[in-house]
């Protein structure tokens, strides 16, 4: 079975930076693409996107949902199988997603979206509510 | 509702639109004119899903669009018109729906066909001939990307 592709799609610079950063601490590179929308519309959006998972089951790392870099993951998660959308990109699940590339589309979206949930916490203030709260 | 922003977006909701300026303004209702996209419910779905809070979008035909201005244009809430292309905003202005009003060129990106403008609006010939008669129909036509940007009047839209 082949490895999921990983796309991280944001604003700006956002995407290169996250990427630049995963590999850094991971020392493994080419892991993960990214796609800044700076100065593409919705359809060339796409077609980047397109190109950059090319025909692999994959993931597209989107920053914010309510945003073109959202939209242009959606939309394409509706034209074929396979394609997962995840919102609210962080680190901790760009990080865990370079090391289990090799795991089931489903199986590894569960995981990554209960890590990027994990990394965050909030210290000097109230304890963190307990799971399922 | 009352219409605050009128734009011309191809991205239509989007984070500018939804943050930058409807946070600003204070825009709750988006009211979306695109005779495609009022006819595909899960393209409707799919822009929906960017809104948060009790956010509200409606998405209409240029000819539906042209019998609900009128309502929109009474005092409550703030309410936003956005097109993803300048022949759609043309046709409204042809049916005198934007007399008086400000339109807003926010986001229109490089494509076949399109010369640069200014970073975020590159426009063919057809979109130039769409904007200047927007304007003859008697709205105030010009671009601005967000809030905070210098707004850039049509002369120059038209003369780069």
């Amino acid at each position: 079975m082949s490895e999921v592709r990983g796309v991280v799609v944001a604003h700006g610079d956002l995407a290169a930076a996250l990427v630049a950063t995963v590999e850094r601490i991971s020392g493994l590179g080419g892991a993960l693409r990214a796609v800044s929308n700076e100065g593409l519309g919705p359809d060339r959006l796409r077609e980047v996107l397109r190109e950059a998972m090319g025909s692999d089951p994959s993931i597209l790392f989107v920053d914010l949902a309510s945003g073109s870099c959202g939209i242009a993951g959606l939309g394409l998660s509706q034209e074929r199988g396979e394609v997962v959308v995840l919102t609210g990109t962080n680190v901790p699940m760009l990080l865990d997603f370079v090391f289990h590339r090799d795991l089931p589309l489903e199986e590894l979206t569960a995981r990554l979206r209960d890590k990027a949930r994990a990394g965050i916490r909030a210290h000097g203030c109230a304890p963190d509510p307990p799971e399922g709260s | 509702m009352s219409l605050e922003l009128v734009r011309v977006d191809e991205r239509l909701l989007h984070g500018q639109v939804l943050v930058a300026w409807g946070a600003r303004l204070g825009i709750r209702d988006y009211i979306v004119v695109d005779d495609r996209l009022a006819e595909s419910r899960w393209e409707q779905e799919l822009y929906g899903s960017a809104l948060a809070g009790d956010a509200a979008a409606e998405f209409l035909t240029v000819e539906a669009a042209v019998r609900r201005l009128p309502e929109l244009d009474v005092a409550g809430r703030p309410a936003a018109l956005l097109t993803r292309d300048t022949g759609t905003m043309r046709r409204l202005a042809e049916r005198g729906a934007l007399g008086g009003r400000r339109v807003t060129i926010g986001g229109l990106h490089d494509a076949p066909g399109r010369r640069k403008v200014l970073d975020y609006v590159y426009l063919g010939d057809e979109e130039r001939r769409d904007l200047a008669e927007i304007a003859r129909h008697g709205a105030r036509v010009s671009a601005r990307d967000l809030p905070t940007a210098p707004e850039v009047g049509l002369e120059q839209l038209l003369s780069t």
